[in-house]
């Protein structure tokens, strides 16, 4: 038997659903939400079933986007003869706020990983080659994560468009900025020395 | 000096799963301990002094630290990142492998050094040999032998009379060979060729260096391929998703270190 009304023990379980959030955690947002008025509650299950009904991935890039093309698709301004191609559209975002990329991007949404049956086939590679085909596109930035699953992803994007004969590139490694010399891993510390610059 | 709530191992990273907003799960198989699972907290930020060295297949020396749960790695220092495999699309797939049979193999808290060793010889083999698919098959073999599954190769596993030159089979379910003669009724079998016997019996009891020296036709080392993944699906009772992830490699770039990039 519950200890709750109906309504509550449903939206109790309805959050506990969501991630990094328990059953009291749950219960405490719930509470708040009755003690707020009605008009916020109906702003935020508006604003839930808005996000459901409205977004989707651009037919270009695969990002997430309420238009389709998305905004950065659709800019003139930008550069659309370069593409970032990276694994989630969350990373997307940490790019755009460095303001020194104005090109276009390409999302995989996941990277190879064999030990979990993740194969090329499940990523949007074959869109990626697609847009690759008319020729306007003079260089591909590879901007996987720096781990097994994102490296593997990379090699084998190098291998199947090193024949294409556009320019790719990676995004470079090497030391964090306010990060220690003395803590830095034996791998980050020789690619950073190999990717050294002139002062 | 260890207090009581830390202790050391030196460990292989075998995996890691993400969890929370920045912490990872790291799978880890230590000499000391045998396979391990351990958070590695704030090892998915960028300036984290643990996220380089938990990354798989890194070897590393770690200090946990007992937790309620799963133990907490609060160092880390690599002792070998194997660099050249993470370089090579062929070698990081075999790597990646050879971590998932570990994993799919060894159960927590059963420590086992000689397939430690094994383990941390085979990562340094995979970056010398160039991607040669030797490595894996001695691996396989060896793996099976420190776990208690050695195939017999010498001896029938029926009737337990020595194996002739000729026609003999291979049976996963019993284990080895079978002479032709107690090849009935026997499902999983298929024939072996005399070749096939006499390089697994030889790979089982010499070091790798010995075996890198066998020169062998493509034949050969398909059959010996085909042989050691039907009998590890066979004691896994599932298939090992990498293996056709390096199927798909091989017929689609080529074997060997050709398909990486360096």
């Amino acid at each position: 038997m519950s200890f709750f009304a109906e309504p509550i023990a449903n939206l109790i379980q309805e959050f506990s659903k969501l991630p990094g959030i328990g059953p009291k955690s749950a219960q405490r947002l719930v509470y708040y939400l009755l003690r707020n008025s009605n008009e916020e509650a109906k702003a935020l299950a508006e604003a839930i079933l808005e996000l459901k009904e409205k977004i989707r991935l651009c037919s270009i890039c695969f990002n997430i986007t309420d238009c389709d093309p998305c905004v950065i698709c659709q800019d003139k301004e930008r550069d659309h003869s370069k593409i970032c191609v990276v694994e989630k559209p969350s990373d997307v975002l940490p790019l755009e706020r460095t303001g020194k990329y104005q090109g276009m991007y390409h999302v995989l949404h996941g990277a190879i990983n064999p030990s979990q049956g993740i194969v090329p086939e499940q990523l949007r590679i074959n869109e990626l080659l697609s847009r690759l085909q008319d020729g306007s596109v003079s260089e591909v930035i590879l901007a996987t994560n720096p781990n097994m699953e994102g490296e593997t992803t990379a090699l084998y994007l190098y291998r199947i468009l090193e024949p294409l004969g556009i320019h790719i590139t990676r995004l470079a490694r090497g030391l964090p900025f306010g990060g220690e010399l003395e803590y830095a891993d034996d791998v980050t510390l020789a690619q950073a020395l190999e990717s050294r610059r002139e002062f | 000096m260890t207090s009581p709530h830390t202790y050391q191992a030196q460990a292989i990273v075998i995996k890691q799963t993400k969890i929370g907003e920045a912490d990872k799960v790291v799978t880890l198989y230590t000499l000391e301990f045998g396979k391990l699972k351990a958070v590695a907290k704030g090892a998915c930020r960028p300036g984290s002094k643990l996220g380089g060295n938990v990354e798989p297949p890194n070897y590393c020396l770690v200090m946990l630290a007992k937790g309620r749960n799963l133990d907490i790695i609060t160092q880390s220092q690599t002792m070998d990142g194997f660099l050249k495999v993470k370089g090579d699309l062929w070698c990081i797939s075999c790597s990646s492998y050879i971590l998932e049979l570990v994993d799919a193999f060894t159960t927590e808290g059963s420590p086992n050094q000689p397939l430690f060793e094994l383990l941390l010889d085979t990562l340094k083999n995979l970056s010398l040999s160039n991607g040669d698919e030797t490595v894996l098959r001695y691996f396989e073999l060896h793996l099976l032998q420190h776990l208690g599954y050695r195939p017999q190769l010498r001896r029938c596993v029926v009737c337990n009379l020595p194996l002739k030159p000729g026609v003999n089979f291979f049976s996963p379910g019993q284990g080895g060979a079978l002479c032709s003669g107690c090849n009935h009724g026997e499902f999983t079998s298929h024939p072996i060729s005399i070749d096939a016997l006499k390089v697994l019996r030889l790979w089982q009891d010499c070091d790798y260096h010995t075996v890198s020296r066998v020169k062998m036709s493509s034949k050969l080392s398909s059959e010996l391929r085909l042989l050691m993944q039907e009998y590890i699906t066979y004691l896994l009772q599932r298939e090992v998703k990498s293996m056709a992830w390096l199927e798909k490699l091989k017929t689609g770039f080529g074997v060997g270190s050709d398909c990486g990039v360096n």
